[in-house]
């Protein structure tokens, strides 16, 4: 199986994805290998937006046929948006994991506390390693 | 990210090299990209791709299944009729016809379940069980012990494997590889019965609730007849999509509906349970008299009216407050989305005369859910009401 692991973005080892956005606030998702992991993704549910979240906090729950998994927050600060096509259309996560499958932008707080990330090749080399 | 559920309780992704048993099509599986799990000690398909559009091609067309980790036993002998009319709870004497086949479940005296099988009456003197991959072991020892006395041979049947093509199409579809004398055999086989046609057995039998065929057959043919089949368009399905369809059609899975500390009549398989004739004394018999002269819980149908997915081993409430005194009402034992209905579903186990709605606890939550009679979908549509 082939993973695709675009260069242009974070990683966590718990296989969610970080972009940087030009307004200053971040997007998250999960990462191709994470949902072809888990298989037809089948619910998304994401934080509403304003909550607060901290670094390492699951803030969303993905359930495939068979599976259920919480994503962990890489980020502390605000949630800005939420991606609320996923209640109607999970698959997306599926089909297109880095763009329409997002999950929820972040504006970030005054003093960020997470990190670092992993570069695009280190998570490559983590997920290949981890098997 | 972090998996909380895995995929039934006897399941597990193998993202490793594969060491388990494999059956004749697992260089097949591997080569059409198939998602290798373990499943009762075997290296088994997933899926090929999309669980969901397998499971989808089943009930819309066609699909095929390498169930050949399941085990077929032989056991011939003149007294084979009285050593089944004992070990199963189910009667075969209801078996007239050769080919004739009987889904039963096989007890201990304690009336929990050993395993779940179909027996097919192949001729006089001779029957074959399939019976679950998981609890072969098991079975055999259990059915040796018992055949001893009554002279009856058991025979494991390594040498063959099996498919089971499902879907509205799948009985065309597999009878148009067949010569025209044995297509004529095939498709004038009856639901719940199977013919011999050479080395192969044909049965219209399977765990989708849609028609077709399981078909065992020398494990060296195996290969060609799958590859024919998706060269006629039958899709390749794995396990995902067999729980999934099985769930839809209401079927039982053994280890989670039922195993060995839960007896037929708190798993929905009271109907196959033979209490007439009377004076039959079945292994479990006494035992299920006495439950059923007392009471039990019963096997129901959930279909979440909310968005989510339903799980194994949730508890049942009968009122919303879930995390009040009130104790549960029951656990689900098996739990799934239906692509069907496009909602979650599952069979649970609950107390006597449950309300028409519950709510199941997901994640701290309560969500109602409607209690149903399954099976949720026959045929490829929907239970009227669903």
């Amino acid at each position: 199986m082939s993973e695709n692991v675009p260069d242009d973005l974070q990683y966590t080892r718990s296989h969610e994805w970080v972009r940087n956005l030009a307004n200053g606030q971040v997007e998250i998702g999960i990462t191709d290998h994470a949902q072809q992991a888990l298989g037809d993704l089948v619910f998304v549910e994401v934080p509403e937006v304003g909550r607060e979240l901290k670094a390492g906090e699951a803030c969303a729950v993905v359930e495939s046929v068979k599976a259920a998994s919480d994503v962990y927050s890489p980020v502390s600060g605000r949630v800005a948006e939420r991606n609320s096509t996923l209640s109607e259309q999970p698959e997306l996560l599926n089909s297109d994991p880095y763009g329409a499958g997002w999950l929820i932008r972040v504006t970030r707080s005054a003093t960020p506390t997470e990190g670092p990330f992993l570069k695009a090749a280190e998570y490559a080399q983590f997920v290949k390693e981890a098997g | 990210m972090h998996q909380a559920v895995r995929f039934g309780s006897r399941v597990r992704i193998r993202s490793e090299v594969a060491m388990g048993l494999k059956t004749p099509l697992y260089d097949i599986h591997v080569a059409s990209g198939a998602k290798i799990i373990d499943f009762g000690g075997w290296d088994m398909p997933l899926s090929y791709g999309s669980q969901l559009d397998e499971h989808r091609a089943v009930r819309r067309d066609s699909g095929i299944f390498d169930v050949s980790h399941m085990c077929a036993i032989d056991l011939s002998g003149v007294r084979v009729v009285e050593l089944l009319r004992l070990l199963l709870a189910n009667d075969v004497a209801k078996l007239r016809v050769p080919g004739a086949a009987l889904y039963s479940c096989m007890l201990k005296p304690s009336g929990g379940v050993i395993d779940d099988l179909i027996a097919y009456l192949l001729a006089d003197g001779f029957f074959r069980l399939v019976v679950n991959a998981g609890t072969r072991g098991k079975d055999l020892k259990w059915l040796q012990e018992h055949a001893g006395p009554f002279g009856v041979s058991v025979r494991e049947r390594k040498d063959l494997a099996i498919l089971a093509v499902q879907g509205p199409l799948a009985r065309e579809k597999t009878t148009a590889l067949l010569s025209p004398a044995h297509r004529d055999t095939a498709l004038r086989i009856a639901r719940f019965s199977g013919a011999a046609i050479d080395s192969w057995f044909l049965a219209r039998t399977g765990y989708t609730g849609e028609d077709g065929f399981e078909i065992m057959l020398p494990a060296e043919e195996a290969a060609a007849l799958w590859q024919s089949l998706v060269a006629r368009g039958v899709t390749p399905a794995g396990l995902g999509a067999r729980d999934t369809l099985r769930l839809e059609a209401g079927m039982a899975l053994y280890g989670s509906d039922m195993d060995e500390s839960r007896h037929p009549l708190e798993s929905g398989l009271a109907w196959t349970v033979a209490f007439e004739p009377a004076d039959r004394d079945f292994i479990g018999r006494a035992e299920l008299e006495r439950v059923r002269a007392q009471g039990c819980d019963a096997m129901v149908g959930l279909v979440l009216e909310e968005r989510g997915v339903l799980r194994n081993h949730q508890s049942v409430f009968a009122e919303a407050s879930a995390r009040s005194p009130g104790a549960p009402i029951g656990e689900i034992t098996s739990g799934t989305f239906s692509p069907t209905l496009n909602r979650a579903i599952a069979l649970a186990r609950v107390r006597p005369n449950p309300p028409a709605r519950v709510f199941v606890e997901i994640r701290g939550q309560p969500h109602a859910a409607r209690v149903v009679k399954p099976p949720f979908v026959r045929n490829g549509k929907a239970m009227d009401g669903l």
